[in-house]
């Protein structure tokens, strides 16, 4: 089908959804070519107002906050999307593979699982990244192994429904391989809530990013991400200012969009 | 002639689909006397149901009454206000559901659900109304009457827990019944208990009934008259004697057509020949217990043997132990001359292809996100080297075995297939195997009978022409008697009879195997009086 006529048919919800991660995408990838100031420059004094050479004013250190504001796209989103993505991979795969195979593998796994989802999750990547230390690597790793905890227990549940299922049996008795049980048996069927959770957990896995660059634990400076741009310049709301405001509703508007998308396309599946 | 209790003149009911409302009942004329019983009759997807349930002035979700009139003594069920309507609901008119075991609630006690409408509609106290609940009990002589009630629904038997519902529409002693498929998901043993108790109750209390079911045999004993239906319209209508001795349309006749349906067996096997598959005295079971005992069969190549009994004696078990699915305790199982393994991971590519399986329902045995293409060209892909064009044209000549059209379903979903086709599907994925045994587990018995007595001609038919043997599982001695070559008898995972079709019913025969066979209904509106007679006989003597 025609992308066009995709996108007429979708909801407006979707088309919106589609329009604002189109947006955003845009800002990601042509963060550096668009913004007037690089990423790092300061361009004015300390919490400068609104003005013509600066739109949003600037930050405590003086840099242009627009500028960081699009650079934090690229930042924040790309790290959510990996750490989204390596998730769903390590947690869909452990666990649509624990319930086909089932016995002490599926049992030991669980309870490994169950031992780390024990822990609180912002806790645990606290823990775990003052361990390890707080390169981009670690970070993308830390998230994607706490988050993808709840991935397996979800994927889990929903393919015990689906491995009992008298086509899983033929499958199996048909003597397949595990990679065709759970590829091509198995997922197909499963796949809807794991878009579902992806679409959620996407937006959570955000917020965890944030929340750690707030607590000065995620991305570390001068790179800009949206959420320790609040917590460096959340001083001026007390002045009336909205500008710290501005990138927390950049996560917020996003995380909306994406759950747009996706409320669209498992409707789409019904 | 006394004013009818039911009236339904007209009655049009609509369905919303995916392209708005369409009719599903088209304009039918019903009417029924007090104290009488009234059968419906058809196919699935006549529209039964919906008219049973139209009676209470009800409809399913997505479905609304567009036309006619419905009057219930007089009352016009189509206005009445809902509050009415539900005073109405339960006191006069009852209904008692083809599964009890989904219909009670599985939290509360028996007898205080029987008792609950009777006290919601300010019939009787809770103190009566138990007393009368352990009376009726006494009176379908259900086991320990005083207690049973006080039981959880999965604490007693599936014809148990029917019975109970039908005694539980007694409750506010109503002037009108709806029993939709009461006895459809049981046993031919049980389904004559249950079928008693609804006479004997019927009878007693002088309520009037709609009995709906798809098997004629079964309304035949219950109703005086019968509307045979055929999507949403009927078809004949009468008297049931007249009905079933010079029935005028065709369609009522092959109504019966399975029973009808008679394949000769193969002659007897020579004493030179060799069976292609051998059980030797397997034992198995699940957790420490033995379902099954004992059990040891012979299949020769041609021939189809039918594994008989009720449910619980073990017959799927047998089926799952020769597949591998379930590991034996003890005993053997031998393909041509070696030893299978016991569990299917164990075994060889060969020798899973030789054994394939044929599942009840067809709904959850083809994978929902294949197309037909996909699911028939898997196992020949897996168990030979075809490939692209001659993978896709040995699809096609599969697909043409089993009497599908291949141009037209080969990229179709399970979804959009009828109950027969999907059936049809599913033996098309056991032959693409190019198996040498292939085990039918209960295969027809979620069908209607056209639709079973198409598959099981073509099963007869596939077995020529591919020199398959069957392993037939089923409850159903009618289709035993129409394709088995040889029978083996199971109760309670012992066998009871083993032999050649002929020989097993042939009599003298085992007591069980009479009981089983007098126990199948018979297209003789007499034959349940007769069995009650015989049986009264057989206690005094």
């Amino acid at each position: 089908m025609n992308i066009l006529t995709v996108f007429k048919q979708m909801s407006w919800t979707a088309r919106l959804g589609i329009i604002l991660i189109a947006l955003y995408a845009f800002m990601a990838v042509f963060g550096p070519y668009i913004t007037p100031y690089s990423e790092t420059q300061i361009v004015g004094g300390e919490y400068d107002p609104w003005s013509a050479q600066t739109w949003l004013g600037t930050d405590n250190l003086g840099r242009d906050m627009f500028s960081r504001l699009i650079f934090g796209a690229r930042n924040t989103i790309g790290i959510a999307l990996l750490s989204t993505f390596l998730a769903f991979v390590i947690g869909g795969v452990l666990g649509l593979v624990a319930a086909t195979v089932g016995g002490w593998f599926e049992a030991v796994l669980s309870r490994i699982v169950d031992m780390l989802m024990s822990v609180p999750q912002l806790i645990g990547a606290l823990l775990l990244l003052t361990i390890f230390g707080t390169s981009l690597l670690n970070l993308v790793f830390v998230i994607a192994l706490v988050d993808s905890t709840r991935i397996y227990r979800l994927a889990k549940s929903v393919a015990m429904n689906v491995v009992v299922t008298d086509y899983m049996e033929a499958a199996r008795v048909r003597g397949e391989g595990l990679v065709w049980l759970v590829m091509f048996e198995l997922l197909p069927n499963v796949k809807a809530p794991l878009i579902a959770e992806f679409g959620l957990r996407f937006c959570f896995v955000f917020l965890t990013i944030s929340s750690l660059s707030f607590l000065g634990l995620g991305l570390q400076p001068p790179m800009a991400d949206w959420g320790s741009m609040v917590r460096e310049n959340a001083s001026l709301i007390s002045f009336g200012d909205l500008t710290p405001l501005i990138p927390a509703a950049a996560i917020g508007v996003l995380a909306i969009a994406v759950n747009f998308v996706v409320d669209w396309f498992l409707a789409q599946r019904r | 002639m006394a004013e009818p209790l039911l009236k339904m003149t007209g009655l049009r009911i609509e369905a919303l689909s995916a392209n708005g409302w369409s009719e599903i009942v088209h304009g039918v004329d019903i009417v029924l006397q007090p104290g009488k019983i009234l059968g419906l009759v058809g196919e699935s997807g006549a529209g039964k149901s919906s008219i049973g349930l139209a009676a209470m002035g009800y409809t399913r979700d997505g479905c609304r009454i567009s036309g006619g009139e419905i009057l219930f003594d007089g009352i016009d069920m189509r206005t009445l206000s809902p509050a009415q309507h539900q005073d109405l609901l339960g006191a006069r008119i009852a209904y008692v559901a083809q599964s009890a075991a989904a219909s009670f609630n599985p939290a509360h006690k028996l007898i205080d659900q029987h008792c609950e409408s009777a006290i919601a509609h300010g019939v009787t106290s809770r103190h009566n109304a138990q007393r009368e609940a352990v009376e009726l009990y006494r009176k379908i002589s259900l086991p320990e009457p005083e207690t049973i009630g006080l039981r959880y629904p999965h604490e007693v038997s599936g014809g148990q827990l029917q019975r109970i519902m039908t005694a539980m529409a007694m409750s506010c002693r109503p002037d009108l019944i709806i029993f939709d498929e009461p006895t459809t998901a049981l046993d031919v043993t049980t389904q004559i208990d249950v079928l008693l108790t609804i006479r004997e109750l019927v009878r007693e209390f002088q309520v009037a009934a709609i009995y709906i079911s798809h098997d004629l045999a079964v309304v035949a004993q219950m109703a005086d008259q019968v509307v045979v239906l055929k999507d949403g319209s009927v078809v004949e209508s009468g008297d049931k004697r007249q009905l079933i001795e010079n029935p005028i349309e065709s369609y009522t006749q092959s109504l019966w057509a399975v029973r009808n349906l008679a394949c000769a067996p193969q002659p007897p096997v020579s004493r030179n020949a060799k069976p292609i598959l051998s059980v030797k005295n397997i034992e198995a079971g699940y957790g420490k217990k033995n379902v099954i005992e004992g059990i040891s069969l012979d299949l020769y190549r041609g021939r189809t043997l039918a594994v008989v009994g009720e449910s619980g004696s073990g017959k799927s078990t047998l089926g799952r132990c020769i597949s591998g699915l379930l590991p034996i305790n003890s005993g053997a199982i031998i393909y041509n001359d070696v030893e299978l393994a016991s569990s299917y991971k164990k075994r060889s590519r060969e020798q899973l292809k030789a054994v394939q399986m044929i599942y009840q329902m067809a709904d959850t045995a083809l994978n929902p996100r294949h197309c037909i293409g996909d699911i028939i060209g898997r196992p020949l892909k897996f168990y030979s080297d075809l490939n692209g064009p001659r993978l896709q044209a040995r699809t096609h000549e599969i697909l043409d075995a089993v009497g599908l059209e291949p141009g037209k379903f080969f990229s179709r979903r399970p979804e959009e297939l009828s109950g027969g086709q999907k059936q049809r599907v599913g033996i098309a994925r056991a032959l693409a195997a190019d198996p040498a045994v292939i085990i039918c587990d209960e295969i027809t018995s979620a069908l209607d009978q056209l639709v079973a007595e198409g598959i099981l001609r073509l099963i007869d038919d596939l077995k020529s022409t591919f020199g398959l043997s069957y392993l037939f599982i089923t409850h159903d001695l009618t289709v035993v008697q129409s394709i088995a070559d040889d029978v083996l008898v199971l109760k309670a995972g012992n066998i009871v009879e083993y032999g050649e079709r002929n020989n097993v019913f042939a009599p003298p025969c085992d007591q069980y195997v009479t009981q089983l066979v007098n126990s199948m209904p018979q297209m003789n509106p007499d034959w349940l009086d007769d069995l009650v007679r015989c049986g009264s006989k057989q206690s005094q003597a």
